[in-house]
């Protein structure tokens, strides 16, 4: 029993990471031609059988693994490369200086990632770039509160003083001393945000705000499923699903780890 | 009363708003595409397309138009459409109660279930059925609304057409029939709404269990439940003023996409029409109006937790 959040995290992620590998170097059928009728049950040639326009929707299915996973983790990391410098500079240096960039955050956070993606796609038009950039940026808060929190935490230990007062510069102190300390936070802080990424990613697809019908994303399929919600509402089971394990997955991974790296907590989450 | 803090964080507020409108402007005004080519189409000569942007005022430098623009805003006059040519603001006032309701029902639903049902988890954290009211929430939280929406409507409007799959009546036409057409869309907001909630209300619940007042309370006779009525709720109701908080920009975005699913004429759908339509005035209105909502709530929030929680109040700012 222990640790069972973890291993289910990570046996979920894995299904994914499995799909999107498969669906890297083989799909059944091309997943954005038009293979057989529209509308088919599963059946031998269509193990899931075909949407509306005719796709197969096992091959789209295999084949949005990939970029949901990519759009997911590639957004987050981006988000954690900007935010947790900045999060580590906030809890370091003391005063307004050390406080603007917080102040600065917390407006960004009145920014969902929806609603800078409607206005990158204003301006220059929807794509997976727009998408994925708009995500990344409303990613960027959380990273710049959990790094300040967890530096400013570690900058009242001994040792930082200790390291301070034999003359190490502030860089390598927040080198050697700060990052590591705060690198389990920010570690489970990672994995709750690709699941909210993903999440995102799903419904800007679905709104059609994310990438152009050339790529089928799971939100994309479901956007394409709901013509169809009289007729077959089964179109709209796979793709759901695929979306709700996979942010299951880094959910119940974020919620490990912190369970692993602060048993504290334990009990309350 | 902690006064002046609520001084240092309104001031902080109203650069937050100037700053995030900034924002806005700056990101559909200093990014590519021309309105006045847009709105005259490709064949337009250059000397046409000169003359509408001479007529909207778009040849005027970026700061004075960003200052007409937030000047307007702040008297709730956003122009015209681009588009449509009508006025921007009477568009939106008309949207916007239909979100209104959408929210509010979503979020009082979401409450509704999450307090019992994060409490039960709590006290129920070692048996199965508290076990599997957690996983139910976990669950919760990663279905996408808008899945759930689309199941909602195969099972309780197609299949057994108990209510209509979408479109919206106003209170003024038929209160019955208003209401059922929020059900499935304020079901759907809410199932993840509550599931977030619960699992902070759990959290907060069993932090309380292990507080020696509850205990005490236990030892005096009071009944669990009874204990937890008096002293869980309490402490429970401030932990839940800042999760209403955060959780309402995820609020506002879940909306959006539901009013999507459902086909509720609200703000969220005048949104993503006018995004389509690259109607970049009424999109620059309604975010601004979202931003600036989340931006004044988490505020609101802020400082009426620092005047419920006297634990928060600093030393020396109650003189």
């Amino acid at each position: 029993m222990r640790h069972v959040t973890l291993y289910l995290g990570a046996g979920l992620i894995g299904v994914i990471v499995a799909m999107a590998v498969v669906g890297t170097f083989w799909t059944p059928y091309p997943p954005d031609a038009v293979v057989g009728p529209g509308l088919q049950p599963p059946s031998a040639e269509h193990w899931l059988g075909t949407d509306g326009l005719g796709g197969d929707i096992f091959s789209r299915l295999l084949s949005g693994a990939r970029i949901c996973l990519l759009i997911g983790i590639g957004s987050v990391v981006a988000a954690a490369v900007v935010g947790v410098p900045v999060g580590i500079f906030s809890g370091m240096v003391r005063g307004w200086v050390g406080e603007i960039p917080a102040r600065l955050s917390d407006i960004l956070y009145g920014f969902p990632a929806l609603l800078l993606a409607i206005l990158f796609a204003a301006a220059l038009g929807g794509s997976t770039w727009t998408a994925t950039m708009a995500i990344a940026l409303a990613s960027i808060p959380a990273f710049v509160r959990i790094a300040r929190a967890a530096t400013l935490q570690v900058m009242s230990q001994g040792y930082i003083e200790a390291a301070r007062v034999s003359g190490t510069p502030r860089t390598a102190v927040a080198a050697r001393h700060v990052l590591p300390n705060i690198a389990p936070a920010v570690g489970v802080q990672l994995s709750v945000s690709v699941g909210l990424a993903i999440l995102a990613e799903a419904g800007l697809s679905y709104l059609g705000l994310g990438s152009g019908p050339e790529t089928p994303t799971w939100g994309r399929m479901l956007r394409e499923a709901q013509t169809y919600v009289f007729s077959a509402p089964q179109l709209a089971l796979w793709p759901g699903l695929a979306i709700a394990v996979a942010t299951l997955g880094f959910n119940l991974l974020g919620d490990g780890l912190r369970d692993l790296l602060d048993p504290r907590l334990r009990e309350i989450r | 009363m902690a006064l002046r803090r609520v001084g240092e964080r309104a001031a902080w507020l109203l650069a937050s708003l100037l700053l995030a409108s900034l924002l806005i402007f700056a990101a559909t005004n200093a990014l590519p595409g021309d309105v006045a080519q847009v709105m005259l189409g490709t064949n337009a000569t250059p000397g046409e397309a000169a003359r509408l942007r001479a007529e909207l005022g778009l040849d005027q430098p970026f700061l004075v138009r960003y200052m007409e623009w937030i000047w307007g805003a702040l008297r709730f006059d956003f122009g015209e459409s681009y588009i449509t040519g009508k006025p921007i603001a009477p568009l939106i006032a008309s949207r916007l109660a239909v979100s209104a309701w959408l929210i509010l029902f979503g979020m009082i639903v979401a409450v509704l279930i999450a307090l019992p049902a994060g409490a039960y988890a709590a006290v129920r954290r070692r048996h199965a059925d508290g076990v599997a009211v957690s996983a139910l929430s976990q669950i919760g939280l990663a279905v996408p609304a808008f899945w759930a929406g689309i199941w909602l409507v195969v099972i309780f409007a197609v299949n057994l057409q108990w209510l209509p799959a979408g479109g919206y009546v106003t209170p003024q036409e038929s209160v019955g029939q208003w209401l059922a057409h929020l059900v499935l869309p304020v079901t759907s907001l809410a199932i993840v709404q509550a599931s977030i909630i619960s699992r902070y209300v759990r959290g907060s619940v069993i932090e309380v269990l292990h507080e020696d007042y509850f205990r005490t309370a236990r030892a005096v006779g009071w009944s669990r439940t009874g204990a937890l009525m008096r002293h869980g709720l309490r402490n429970t109701g401030i932990s839940l003023l800042t999760v209403i908080g955060l959780q309402l920009a995820t609020l506002l975005v879940g909306a959006i996409i539901i009013e999507q699913v459902f086909a509720l004429p609200g703000l969220g759908s005048s949104l993503l029409l006018a995004v389509s339509q690259r109607d970049l005035g009424v999109v620059q209105a309604i975010v601004l109006l979202l931003v600036w909502a989340v931006l004044a709530i988490n505020f609101l929030v802020d400082v009426a937790y620092q005047l419920i929680d006297p634990r928060l109040r600093r030393v020396g700012d109650d003189r």
